[in-house]
């Protein structure tokens, strides 16, 4: 073969090598702890299916569930046996009904627009806040948000007031602590990838509060893979 | 063979190629190319894109002929490589090349420019637009506001109500007010031939006549973060009864929330957030 040859031939080596780092890269933010899909439990109601997806949302996710990154704010989700996981890809059936529990033990960030103040999307397009139910809060108010656009649901969630005793400093955090309580219903219709995000610049030290956690999936950010 | 006998048969070739495909391109796959004919500036902009591909028709047959003899004819068969004949300026040809190249330039530099004043007010001409249609002072105003993932609207002649889907009225004028709440997004109407920055702090106003009724995509158009990729949704474009009974059902739905809504402005400066700064 030529020297031409070689050359051609060592160019292409040199391209497939980078494509298969970076496919191992690619591959690693996929396996990462954050990114790694958690399968919600389904149970069944007269052939329906029915979810309870358990949450917090927490200041700092705290060094046991995020060692690299301990100070990002988070959710976590709970699984059948209690534990707090660090996961935000949730795999639901579709059609199905969604039951969802939110912990906050977050303080209020507040809204940069406040038009997310408002529940959409869910049962009667109310939520319970501390057992009451409600359909919007100010926006000055809102800690987070749980928003699937492409599902049109919004979901503010009030923050923990800054006066309030025994504020949970680290993740996961006890009921016993100081927090805010939010159920709602919604329906997860057809199957599709929905992502999910949450709308309040909440990321402490960040660029308007939306780098960091809040454009890292495992924190602020997810999917709804339904099936 | 000599030169000219090799640049005789390129240009024979090159002619009979455009002169079939040229016609086919502007009568056939011009008036189908995008955005389509949902807009008076989509219309626009479909004639602006088949003028222009008509007139570089030509041009790509002269490089592919020529790519395609130079591939058949100047091969290397056996023996020592040695040096060509040496190349010897042709005062005729480069002449020709810069009238012909320097025309055509200059014809697309004008074209376009008369064009955008014409029917380029679907582009975000900033707060001061240069290419106002006509009518545009009684034109239907709609602000779209953009942010961290999501495109929202509002509709400063609805009681300043905003909705998560853009919803417009048929056979209107829309002047549409473009600005971001956080970082740089575009906003892109894409059957509708709308395309406009969406800046923190800058109105960026586009036009667009509508047409029939009509679903229509919307993308964010300028990378602006994890879920830039995500940031698209439908548009509607309605009759007008239609519209109205939308916009009844959508009041009432922004009733709940229209008093932590800030005033309709053309920008908006949000108080720092606490972690934000």
């Amino acid at each position: 073969m030529r020297a031409t040859g070689w050359k051609l031939l060592g160019v292409a080596a040199v391209l497939a090598a980078a494509g298969v780092l970076i496919g191992l890269y690619v591959g690693k933010l996929e396996t990462d702890a954050g990114s790694k899909p958690y399968t919600v439990p389904v149970t069944s109601q007269g052939g329906h299916p029915v979810v309870d997806l358990t949450i917090q949302t927490v200041a700092a996710v705290g060094p046991q569930l995020s060692p690299g990154h301990p100070d990002f704010v988070s959710y976590l989700v709970r699984d059948t046996q209690g534990k707090w996981l660090r996961r935000t890809v949730w795999r639901l059936p579709a059609n199905a009904t969604v039951h969802v529990t939110i912990y906050n033990f977050d303080g209020n960030s507040g809204l940069r627009n406040p038009w997310f103040g408002r529940a959409t999307g869910i049962d009667g397009n109310a939520f319970q806040l501390d057992g009451k139910a409600t359909d919007g809060i100010n926006g000055d108010d809102a800690s987070h948000t749980f928003a699937v656009p492409a599902l049109g649901l919004i979901v503010p969630i009030a923050g923990v007031a800054d006066d309030a005793k025994n504020q949970c400093g680290y993740a996961p955090c006890a009921l016993s602590m100081a927090h805010h309580t939010i159920t709602f219903t919604f329906h997860t219709g057809k199957a599709g990838h929905y992502r999910w995000q949450c709308f309040v610049p909440c990321a402490a030290g960040w660029i308007y509060g939306f780098g960091g956690p809040m454009q890292t999936i495992g924190y602020m950010d997810g999917f709804l893979d339904v099936a | 063979m000599a030169a000219w006998g090799h640049g005789k048969r390129v240009l024979v070739a090159w002619a009979v190629l455009s002169v079939i495909a040229t016609p086919l391109v502007a009568v056939f796959l011009g008036p189908a190319m995008p955005p389509g004919n949902a807009s008076e500036q989509a219309t626009g902009q479909v004639f602006d894109n088949a003028v222009m591909t008509s007139i570089v028709t030509p041009i790509i047959c002269l490089l592919l002929v020529f790519f395609v003899y130079a591939l058949s004819q100047f091969r290397h068969s056996g023996g020592e490589l040695v040096d060509g004949p040496p190349l010897r300026n042709d005062n005729r040809v480069q002449l020709w090349w810069m009238v012909v190249t320097s025309v055509t330039v200059l014809f697309l530099a004008a074209f376009g420019t008369y064009e955008l004043l014409q029917t380029g007010s679907g582009g975000g001409q900033g707060p001061d637009p240069i290419a106002k249609p006509s009518g545009a002072a009684n034109a239907f105003q709609v602000q779209v506001i953009a942010q961290q993932w999501q495109f929202t609207y509002r509709y400063p002649s609805l009681g300043g109500m905003e909705t998560a889907q853009l919803v417009l009225p048929a056979n209107t004028l829309v002047e549409l007010h473009v600005t971001s709440l956080d970082a740089v997004h575009s906003f892109w109407a894409v059957e509708l031939a709308v395309k406009a920055d969406a800046n923190i702090g800058v109105d960026n106003v586009a036009y667009v006549k509508t047409k029939g009724a009509r679903t229509f995509h919307v993308r964010c158009a300028e990378l602006c973060g994890l879920w830039h990729g995500y940031m698209f949704d439908n548009g509607q474009v309605m009759d007008s009864s239609q519209f109205a009974s939308w916009a009844s059902g959508q009041k009432k739905i922004f009733s709940t929330v229209a008093k932590y809504v800030p005033k309709y402005a053309r920008v908006y400066y949000p108080d720092p957030q606490r972690r934000a700064g």
